[in-house]
């Protein structure tokens, strides 16, 4: 990011658009004082209250995206304490303040309750309250709830606005959900990637101006959603997967009750449910990656292929072209160091033949908008282009049945579109795709039948 | 009971030490076995479940017996010898400093085991900090570390799964348990970085005197603390002496 000139005010309100790799986030970090010196280039000036941000420390509070790395201490009022404490406040006003933030994000649950015990949407708002107890006077949110299931996306948009007006804070918030926000900021600024504003006023104003144009981009505007992939009609289907009086759990315990369910070709199943239901470890077992705890995932002969009844017991190289798992962090998969070479992986395993192989890997680059990125390293990529890749890797060695956990988490509108045609096709043309979502949109759009965790 | 989850980290640290320290200087079967017998009784009164003590001392239990065992095997030459075997050799030397081993072992792992199953992690840094002066920066990002290790196992497991899903963990497990730990490197140190922002954000390492919200108590219960362990060694030792059997481990 270069040539940005931009005064924000005291109180005011400020979404802050732009398409992914425009900046938003590091603009966030050097506003909140966290960007060193020795961490890249700078040019111009960026004042806080007249000041250096890394002087105001303190007096700018910022909550980022991921719930797990932003709580600091073990117990729900020390983390809250922490800002206080490195602010020097003294024992009993840090008491006070903790217990009035607690009380203000309406985080109620004792002082010394686990952080760890807490869900993500109670992370998100602890965070907040840390930051609220060190009386900022601006607040700075990247993506505060990208990655929270509807009930927590609500929960933290409402305690920042509760914040704002208690404590009349001026708010920047980045967040690709425009709807979120629109009705309680009250101004948008829409960055351009090279550098500089493109649009700066009212949200309405904004919005109308340049709506259709930020929803191309990748920023979700209620009024241009994204659309939605033609169905075609589908063949006969068949079962692939037959889950049968299935207990699931990751100790040995059971989450939930005996579970009965075929899984079908050209079939889209979505699992869904609050956080902790056991979402991800049902998917997970269905993949034939967790044993069951009780009854049993069976697999049809025409599935299985002669590599037995229980996927569970198949070689990691068997599930191959059986059963796909793409998973919700796509880190953990990634095994190689370029691109390329992360969609030749599965192929390989299979000893395809080097011709067979380039053909996949070459189509599946193009497919999925990864070509120019071909020798790139994956853990390098933005979060878009991350997801994309590890649902190729994915298809690459064409399994029958693909297993994904929350596969649009975190993702603009521009990949959430081209990740639901591309699952869209695959359930037409004869796959069972089996997707856990908390992204009710994503749901409606894709799945043939739902499974509800409690 | 002795409320001993209540008592300072530090204090309970320093008990530990000051008993070993005793015993880490000779090496006879008299002082470990009067430290011993010490320490079993207060740990009875200590009123821990059963279960859990078997289960958090069990690494004490295998380990004193497998030290005692090479010591048997290869330990002093001394006295009638009952068996040789090349480098082997049992014989009276080498029996009592096994036993002196083995009692050795536990007197000095049982407490530091037991004392350390009640300490909290955040009273412990509180008390590393405020009591013995340990820097700010050190204690604090060393707890928000071992807040962190729970992740690190959920990604580890991950990792796991994640493998057998992309078709690669059928053979060569050695090296793919290397390559897993790499992946797990990386990912925390990316996890690391994101945590010492949200430290940083907060106001953490800034030129500010930090203040406590907890304050790390020091009073009788700590001083008493210490001077048990203190009494416990000093008994042993004087134990040991008067039966003769003391020797300083130099000699």
């Amino acid at each position: 990011m270069r040539g940005l000139d931009l005064r924000i005010e005291p109180g005011e309100r400020v979404l802050l658009l732009g398409e992914s790799g425009a900046g938003k986030s590091t603009f966030l970090h050097a506003l909140a004082g966290v960007v060193g010196d020795d961490e890249g280039e700078s040019e111009g000036s960026l004042l806080v209250d007249g000041q250096h941000p890394a002087a105001m420390r303190g007096r700018t509070g910022l909550v980022i995206q991921d719930p797990d790395s932003q709580v600091i201490l073990e117990r729900v009022g020390d983390d809250v304490a922490f800002g206080c404490e490195n602010l020097g406040v003294p024992r009993d006003e840090i008491w006070q303040r903790v217990r009035h933030s607690l009380d203000q994000i309406g985080l109620d649950v004792a002082l010394d309750r686990s952080t760890s015990a807490l869900s993500g949407g109670q992370k998100q708002r602890l965070a907040l309250a840390g930051v609220l107890a060190m009386q900022p006077g601006l607040i700075v949110l990247d993506e505060p709830t990208a990655n929270l299931d509807p009930a927590g996306v609500t929960e933290v948009r409402d305690a920042v606005i509760r914040v704002a007006e208690a404590t009349g804070a001026t708010i920047v918030v980045v967040e690709h959900r425009v709807s979120v926000w629109s009705d309680v900021v009250d101004r948008v600024v829409v960055l351009a990637a090279g550098g500089g504003v493109i649009a700066d006023g009212a949200p309405a104003d904004v919005l109308s101006r340049q709506g259709k144009e930020l929803a191309a981009r990748g920023v979700w505007i209620p009024e241009f959603p994204p659309p939605h992939p033609e169905r075609r009609t589908r063949g006969e289907q068949h079962t692939l997967l037959t889950a049968e009086r299935l207990a699931f759990g990751r100790a040995k315990t059971a989450l939930g009750a005996p579970f009965d369910r075929e899984i079908l070709s050209s079939q889209a199943l979505a699992i869904t449910g609050p956080n902790g239901a056991g979402k991800s470890t049902l998917a997970l077992t269905l993949g034939g990656l967790l044993a069951p705890v009780d009854g049993a995932v069976v697999a049809s002969p025409a599935l299985a292929a002669g590599a037995g009844e229980h996927p569970i017991r198949w070689k990691s190289r068997e599930l191959l072209t059986r059963i796909g798992t793409v998973f919700q962090d796509p880190e953990h998969q990634f095994l190689t160091s370029t691109v390329r070479a992360e969609l030749e992986v599965g192929p390989r395993a299979l000893k395809l033949s080097t011709a067979e192989m380039s053909d996949r890997v070459d189509e599946l680059l193009t497919r999925l908008r990864l070509d120019k990125l071909a020798e790139a390293n994956p853990f390098t990529l933005s979060g878009g282009e991350k997801r994309r890749l590890s649902v190729a890797t994915a298809l690459a060695t064409r399994p029958q049945v693909l297993v994904l956990d929350e596969p649009t988490f975190g993702q603009d509108s521009r990949t959430w579109s081209e990740l639901l045609a591309l699952l869209a096709r695959l359930v037409d043309d004869g796959s069972s795709v089996i997707a856990v979502s908390h992204d009710l949109e994503f749901v409606d759009a894709l799945a043939d039948s739902t499974v509800v965790l409690e | 009971m002795i409320p001993i989850a209540a008592v300072n980290p530090v204090a309970k640290l320093g008990a530990g030490l000051i008993v070993s320290l005793f015993l880490i200087v000779t090496i006879d079967w008299v002082s470990a076995t009067t430290a011993l017998v010490l320490e079993l009784v207060i740990i009875a009164f200590m009123g821990i479940e059963p279960k859990r003590f078997w289960l958090r001392t069990l690494p004490v239990w295998i380990a004193a017996p497998l030290t005692a065992l090479t010591i048997l095997l290869y330990g002093r030459y001394e006295g009638e010898v009952y068996f040789e075997f090349l480098l082997i050799s049992i014989s009276d030397g080498s029996i009592e400093l096994a036993l002196a081993t083995f009692l050795r072992v536990l007197a000095i792992g049982l407490p530091a085991v037991v004392l350390f199953i009640s300490i909290d992690p955040t009273d412990f840094a509180d008390g590393l900090a405020q009591r013995l002066r340990f820097p700010d920066r050190f204690v604090l990002g060393a707890l928000a570390a071992v807040r962190m290790v729970g992740l690190f196992l959920e990604d580890w497991r991950s990792l796991e799964l994640a493998r057998r899903a992309r078709g690669v963990a059928d053979r060569g497990r050695l090296r793919r348990l290397a390559g897993q730990a790499f992946a797990l490197l990386v990912l925390s140190i990316r996890r690391g970085s994101k945590l010492s922002i949200a430290m940083e954000a907060r106001g953490f390492g800034g030129s500010q005197q930090r203040t406590w919200a907890r304050e790390s108590r020091w009073g009788a219960a700590e001083w008493l603390t210490l001077l048990v362990g203190l009494l416990v060694g000093i008994t042993a030792t004087v134990v040991a002496v008067l039966t003769g059997s003391w020797n300083l481990i130099v000699n």
